[in-house]
């Protein structure tokens, strides 16, 4: 076994080999490839999101003026209940199986490796929701130019809140029953997203300019990609201790 | 430090770490100095305080006072230089259930370094688990995954070894087998700190032992 460390007759001292890049596409792969084996666990929020938002229009009205009037409401805030569920599992499994302090212990750049977590799970949470609200927006008479802004709204919206997600997860690391914190620790900064998202949605439907709520989304986008992985590794090493 | 350094260069120091737990000291002021070669034992009883020293010294923990060092400078100040040297075993194996032992394996040594298929193959049969390769993770017992958690140390081609109870859930050949792999490490240079609550002999390697605890356990 050429160069297995337990066979050779001395052992080196190495340099360190950050590899923020190549960290962060394996990290990112093996997301991806844990997600296609637990289909499930990646399918329960689309279900929720999907039975929540038809569940309305039953509910009040099958008038399609007021439909109209609250379906972007209903589609945001379906949306992002139903993307808070899987931010348990975020760290909460590497945690218990001890991935986690391998994570902290590889010496890579923990930053690079809590991107990686944060987008794979907007690619697995948050953009299959973007994509089912195109047909769910159909149940609300949602006008065909409506459709573009609110799936990039949503696509920001949901970013931004599995970006604040994450670092609520690493805060929440270890701790019973984290769920209830989670939400309370998310919702209340969620709530310009949801204002500003909604907001773009109507306007669109009305044909009127929607670029004002958007650009105020990609700045909380912009703000939330760039702050919340330092966030994230500090709380990680946090909890740790 | 460059690569391929002279192991004789090897330092570890601990300096007046304290270990509390909650308001209660576990452990106060040790100084420990862990040159190339040595084999530290760390004994005590149930709630001592061994895995937080252990936690400590891996940089997972921040001691509430003193520090560690490593070649001389303090860990928090050289983070992926001292990881980089070090392999960590905790109470965890640290495998995704969902993913196959090589999976795992190939993973954690890619954030580490490159290490190929046939290389994580080699050092699965070295720990008699070859044979579960491409298993599930979940689908492994407990002492399977405690080889292949040292499969991950061996990988790791890191110069310390810190292991927490490294024999737990191994069978007695097993814990053979790890007494000789930490016995071929200490022989070629590394540097080995564990926890055990039994003795441990080590053939030919002199075992540091490191107690404490009596007065304190309950």
């Amino acid at each position: 076994m050429p160069g297995n460390a337990h066979t050779r007759e001395t052992i080196d001292i190495h340099a360190p080999q950050l590899r923020p890049f190549g960290s962060t596409v394996a990290m990112l792969r093996r997301e991806m490839k844990i997600a296609l084996r637990r289909l499930a666990d990646a399918i329960n929020p689309l279900f929720f999101f999907a039975v929540v938002a038809t569940l309305f229009p039953l509910a009040i009205s099958p008038d399609k003026a007021v439909l109209q009037l609250i379906g972007p409401g209903v589609i945001w805030v379906a949306a992002l209940l139903a993307a808070l569920l899987p931010l348990n599992a975020l760290f909460g499994q590497d945690y218990e199986d001890g991935t986690l302090e391998h994570y902290v212990l590889s010496g890579q750049s923990l930053v690079a490796l809590c991107i990686a977590k944060t987008v794979g799970l907007w690619l697995v949470a948050g953009l299959p929701l973007v994509l089912v609200s195109a047909a769910i927006s159909q149940t609300y008479a949602l006008p065909a130019q409506a459709l573009p802004a609110l799936l990039l709204a949503l696509s920001l919206g949901s970013y931004t809140l599995c970006a604040l997600g994450s670092v609520a997860a690493a805060l929440t690391v270890g701790v019973q029953r984290a769920s209830a914190l989670i939400a309370l620790l998310v919702l209340p900064m969620m709530v310009p997203v949801i204002i500003f998202g909604t907001r773009a949605v109507l306007l669109a439907a009305r044909s009127e300019p929607v670029a004002g709520p958007l650009y105020l989304l990609s700045a909380t986008a912009v703000l939330a990609v760039i702050l919340t992985p330092l966030a994230t590794a500090m709380a990680l090493r946090i909890s740790l201790e | 430090m460059e690569s391929g350094a002279l192991l004789s260069a090897l330092s570890l120091s601990l300096r007046n770490i304290s270990v509390f737990r909650g308001d209660r000291c576990l452990l106060r002021d040790l100084g420990l100095d862990i040159a190339a070669a040595d084999v530290v034992h760390l004994v005590g009883p149930n709630g001592c305080g061994k895995t937080s020293l252990m936690r400590i010294i891996a940089g997972l923990t921040s001691p509430e006072t003193g520090e560690v060092l490593w070649q001389g400078r303090p860990i928090s100040q050289q983070r992926s230089a001292y990881l980089r040297n070090c392999a960590w075993l905790g109470h965890t194996a640290g495998l995704k259930g969902d993913m196959t032992l090589l999976e795992n394996l190939r993973f954690d040594n890619r954030l580490r370094r490159n290490v190929s298929d046939q290389l994580v193959v080699d050092t699965l049969r070295t720990l008699g688990i070859d044979n579960r390769a491409d298993v599930a993770a979940r689908g492994l017992s407990a002492g399977q995954r405690r080889r292949a958690a040292l499969a991950r140390v061996l990988l790791s081609d890191a110069c310390l070894w810190l292991l927490d109870e490294p024999f737990t859930n191994l069978d007695r050949e097993g814990q053979q087998e790890v007494r000789a792999l930490m016995a071929a490490h200490a022989r070629a240079g590394g540097a080995i700190v564990f926890a055990a609550h039994h003795d441990v002999a080590i053939e030919g390697v002199t075992v540091r032992r490191l107690e404490w605890g009596q007065q304190d356990a309950g």
